[in-house]
């Protein structure tokens, strides 16, 4: 298993690099004196000197790249103007703030998700069936920020059972059940459409499992039913399932920028669109580098989890 | 494509949709036709009216504009800029598809790597790069959003490219001399377009939600101009005071996404046709019971008595009947051959006796079938289940399938003894060792942490048989259970039965298309054809003298013991559809001594000797039965 762990982790060093070389690329594409558009409305002379010193701009396109992926490697990752202050210290400090938002909706979809999938193939063509796939069509068609709004309108406005916005209370607040309770509605928000998917898929997963030899097989030895979905199906159909949960993992990270935007959460999402507003690019490309790198990791970690539940895997 | 269409018709829920998105659709062309309000036009004295008001349908917005003006004009953008979006990226990624898919190899390679990392990302973020490097814009919102569905398109398209790439007429255009050129966009393309097609489609929704999100960040469409989302956006800062200008664009992108995601649903569904045939319903826990009439009276004889059973298959209006009165019965200890060609119904009625069969489509619809004085049929699914695997357990036919590929044997082993005793977690898995030492499986020890797909073939059936003994069952029903397996593995697998048969004194129902099988294990035997039973009797006396001509067959199709793997290939002609029956004799049409009288009406059993045939000319004449 360590040894898998480590093949994988090696495995991904191309697609780190990979990722680095596009958004390079990307914000290379910039028209114009890049220095002048990186700095945007802060190019005062002596920044522009500054970024042209900093990123070797007067440098082939190739040496500007190795400059800026060892200034990362090292964790410089240049400093923002429009914040004043180095850009991995603003990344690090609001991705901390998305982890706990989309760490959260994560968790909600994964488990809701997968249960109501699960119920809906058990009770195929039955009411809860057709209740749970018309929710799920309803979940995956509404936009997340339209659905931060009307939740807001409803459960903050009309009833005050949550705050309106923000990670913490302004007085008297910053406990972990002040961050719970204004954390459950964006959470909520952010979750519902990766549950519809997840939800989706899991159903059309555990049909295809339990039509499955083994499945007649666990009901011939006589284990009771609720075991043989539970257990019996449901392993199997994580199979499928676990892939599924990668990729939905990284829409619920980057559509946590809608959610923070109408929760006003102090995320690296709204650090990101702020930052392409103010036109502050140095702070983006960190930004994005950064988030992109965590996901990569994650997904390694998805593939280590589908490794230990099923053997067939070589590992 | 008429079919086609007429599928997705049929489908209320797509019709919904892809009506209402006409609808939606037809509006936003007719927009600038329509008498109304300019959208622009701002008019600070009107702000925030109410919808309903006079000459403002919608209300107004923060500026006095009109809303449903606004709304109209801003549904038109989206749309507009959603489907350029979905053409751009179709066109590019399908281009880098079909390239990549083409000429293979490196190229291939290259192009997909790219690929891969673009879709390390994380979606949106991508996006948000390409903004923050193009600036905030409609237009370069549009670009963003399809370069990050580029990828998608390019995988799917080089998928196929890469299956027609290698057909006959392809090669055959390369044989003619044409050029890379010609054969991309006269035969390659041609046979994709309709895959693009299906791929925008899916997308399409969510280029729209893209988009609208770009603009509600405030990185798409700058004032005053306004698609759906940046209406949103633009909304956000008066939703608790007014909150229907928020209301009112965040709807309308909601109903045109649902509306396309109903019709993607609808074009999914049509186009699988696994769900056409029904075939992706999952079995419930036990099978339907719809009996007819009322079932014979119990208690019944022996350890299993199955009484004039039928289970039929209903399959939209198609009724196919698998059992058709079927009675057999076993003694304790004894062992029953059950035989017949593979869609004679023996494996149905095997499966019937503990409500196994898949249902839907399986409905039992008339018979009983008694054990310790109970019928089986139409039993409560808990007392079903407490039999089940206790008093009478079932080996099926390839262990491959019908183990768990993700648990180890030894837990399944003892999760077959845990649901019917409770035994503590040291002694299971001695138990499980034990068994395994029991069907002869070597260093048990080891071998009980094993995963199915570590074992060959034969070690996973006799895991299978273990596990039908885990609690001293009294009846074993076999349902073809050496037929997987390799003919000298099948020897051994055979006479392990035997020996376990008399050392458990297990009774054994064997379902087998095989008579040398029959032969070395089963004192009697049970022949079905077309799903009855058309001869049954001693093995002695039937392989000494079949009455039935379809028996007789059978056994001339087998040249040795056990070494019969061959599906009865020497009968002629195949076995009837059981949703077809003749009446009469089902087997007249394959049959040499056919007359005209067999066809006519049901044949009756006849029996006589201790044994019973349904033939009106049989090869031998069973003894009269005494009158009683
Ligand atoms: S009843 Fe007639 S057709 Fe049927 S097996 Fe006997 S002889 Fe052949």
């Amino acid at each position: 298993m360590g040894g898998y762990i480590v093949k994988r982790l090696l495995s991904a060093i191309p697609v780190l690099l990979g990722i680095t070389v596009i958004v390079f690329l990307i914000m290379a594409l910039i028209p114009g004196d890049p220095a002048t558009a990186i700095l945007g409305s802060y190019a005062t002379p002596e920044n522009v000197e500054k970024i042209n010193r900093d990123l070797g701009l007067d440098k082939p396109l190739v040496a500007r790249y190795f400059i800026w992926l060892g200034n990362m490697l090292t964790g410089d990752f240049g400093r923002s103007f429009s914040l004043n202050r180095p850009v991995i210290d603003e990344v690090l400090e609001r991705f901390g703030a998305t982890l706990v938002l989309a760490g959260t909706a994560f968790i909600i979809c994964t488990i809701f998700g997968i249960i109501a999938g699960v119920i809906s193939a058990a009770r195929q063509y039955g009411l809860a069936d057709k209740a749970i796939t018309f929710a799920v069509l309803i979940g995956i068609s509404i936009p997340s920020f339209f659905l931060g709004m009307m939740m807001i309108l409803a459960f903050a406005v009309e009833r005050r059972w949550f705050p309106v916005s923000g990670m913490y209370a302004i007085y008297g607040g910053g406990d972990l059940a002040d961050l719970a309770w204004h954390l459950v509605m964006p959470a909520i928000a952010l979750a519902v459409v990766a549950t519809g998917v997840i939800a989706r898929l899991s159903r059309s997963a555990m049909l295809e499992v339990l039509r499955q030899d083994y499945i007649r097989t666990a009901r011939a030895k006589g284990v009771h039913e609720r075991r043989v979905i539970w257990t019996h199906a449901l392993k199997a159909a994580m199979v499928s399932i676990i892939p599924v949960l990668g990729i939905q993992a990284g829409f619920v990270l980057s559509g946590a920028v809608y959610i923070e935007i109408v929760f006003q959460w102090p995320g690296v999402g709204r650090m990101l669109v702020n930052a392409i507003l103010q036109r502050d690019i140095l702070l983006v490309q960190g930004g994005v580098v950064f988030v992109a790198a965590c996901y990569v990791l994650f997904n390694i970690a998805v593939d280590v989890a589908q490794s230990l539940l099923d053997p067939r895997i070589k590992t | 494509m008429t079919q086609f269409i007429k599928l997705l018709a049929r489908n209320q829920l797509a019709l919904a949709g892809g009506i209402i998105l006409s609808i939606v659709v037809l509006v936003s062309i007719l927009v600038p036709i329509l008498p109304l309000q300019p959208p622009d036009v701002t008019n600070t004295a009107d702000r925030f009216m109410a919808p309903f008001s006079e000459g403002h349908w919608l209300g107004t917005d923060h500026l006095g504009r009109d809303l449903l003006s606004r709304l109209l004009w801003g549904t038109r953008l989206s749309l507009a800029v959603g489907a350029a979006a979905a053409i751009v990226a179709a066109v590019i990624g399908s281009a880098i598809g079909i390239v990549a898919g083409y000429f293979g190899g490196t190229t291939d390679n290259v192009i997909m790597r790219g690929v891969d990392m673009l879709m390390a990302f994380p979606y949106i973020l991508l996006a948000l790069a390409i903004v923050a490097a193009l600036g905030p814009g409609l237009m370069n919102a549009l670009i963003a959003v399809a370069a990050v569905n580029i990828p998608f398109f390019a995988r799917n398209i080089r998928g196929i490219t890469v299956g027609i790439a290698h057909k006959e007429f392809v090669d055959a255009a390369k044989l003619a001399g044409k050029g890379h050129l010609t054969i991309l966009t006269t035969e390659i393309l041609p046979n994709v377009v309709p895959v693009i097609v299906i791929a925008m489609s899916t997308t399409i929704g969510w280029m729209i939600l893209e988009t609208a999100g770009l603009s509600f960040l405030g990185l798409g469409s700058q004032p005053p101009q306004a698609d759906l989302g940046s209406m949103l956006g633009e909304a956000r800062s008066a939703l608790i005071t007014n909150p229907h200008t928020s209301v009112v664009p965040g709807l309308m992108i909601f109903i045109i996404v649902m509306s396309i995601n109903l019709l993607g649903d609808g074009v999914r569904d049509a186009l699988d046709p696994r769900l056409r045939s029904g075939a992706l319903s999952r079995p419930k826990p036990t099978t339907t019971v719809a009996r007819q009439s009322s079932p014979p009276h119990g208690p019944g004889e022996g350890v299993l008595d199955i009484r004039e059973l039928e289970t039929q298959f209903h399959v939209g209006k198609r009724v196919f009947k698998a059992v058709n009165q079927v009675s057999l019965n076993i003694e304790p200890g004894e062992c029953l051959g059950v035989i017949g060609e593979s869609g004679s119904g023996k494996s149905v009625t095997a499966l019937s006796v503990m409500g196994l069969v898949a249902s839907p489509p399986g409905v039992i619809t008339g018979g009983a079938v008694f054990h310790g004085g109970q019928d089986l049929v139409g039993a409560r699914y808990s007392t079903l289940r407490r039999l089940r695997g206790d008093k009478v357990a079932y080996i099926f036919q390839d262990p491959l399938s019908t183990l768990h590929p993700l648990i180890r044997v030894g837990e399944q082993l003892a999760e077959a003894i845990r649901v019917h005793h409770p035994v503590g977690k040291a002694e299971l898995r001695q138990r499980a060792i034990d068994l395994l030492n029991d069907v002869r499986i070597p260093n048990a020890e080891s071998r009980v942490d094993s995963y199915p797909h570590e074992m060959s073939g034969g070690m996973r059936q006799r895991v299978a048989i273990a596990m039908a003994l885990a609690n001293e069952p009294e009846v074993i029903i076999a349902d073809e259970p050496t037929t997987a397996l390799d003919v000298t593995v099948q020897a051994q697998v055979l006479s392990l039965l035997d020996d376990l048969r008399r050392e458990h004194n297990v009774a054994i129902m064997f379902i087998t298309h095989d008579f040398g099988v029959v032969a070395q294990l089963c004192d009697r035997v049970a022949v079905m054809y077309g799903g009855q039973i058309v001869e049954q009797g001693t093995t002695d006396d039937i392989l000494a003298n079949p009455a039935h001509p379809y028996t007789r067959k059978l056994m001339e199709c087998v040249p040795e013991l056990g070494a019969g793997r061959r599906e009865l290939a020497a009968i002629p002609g195949l076995p009837p559809a059981v949703d077809d029956l003749p009446p009469g004799c089902a087997f007249a049409p394959r049959c040499h001594k056919a007359q005209a009288e067999c066809t006519k009406a049901p044949i009756e059993m006849t029996r006589g000797g201790g044994r019973a045939v349904r033939c009106l000319y049989p090869e031998t004449k069973l003894v009269e039965e005494e009158p009683a």
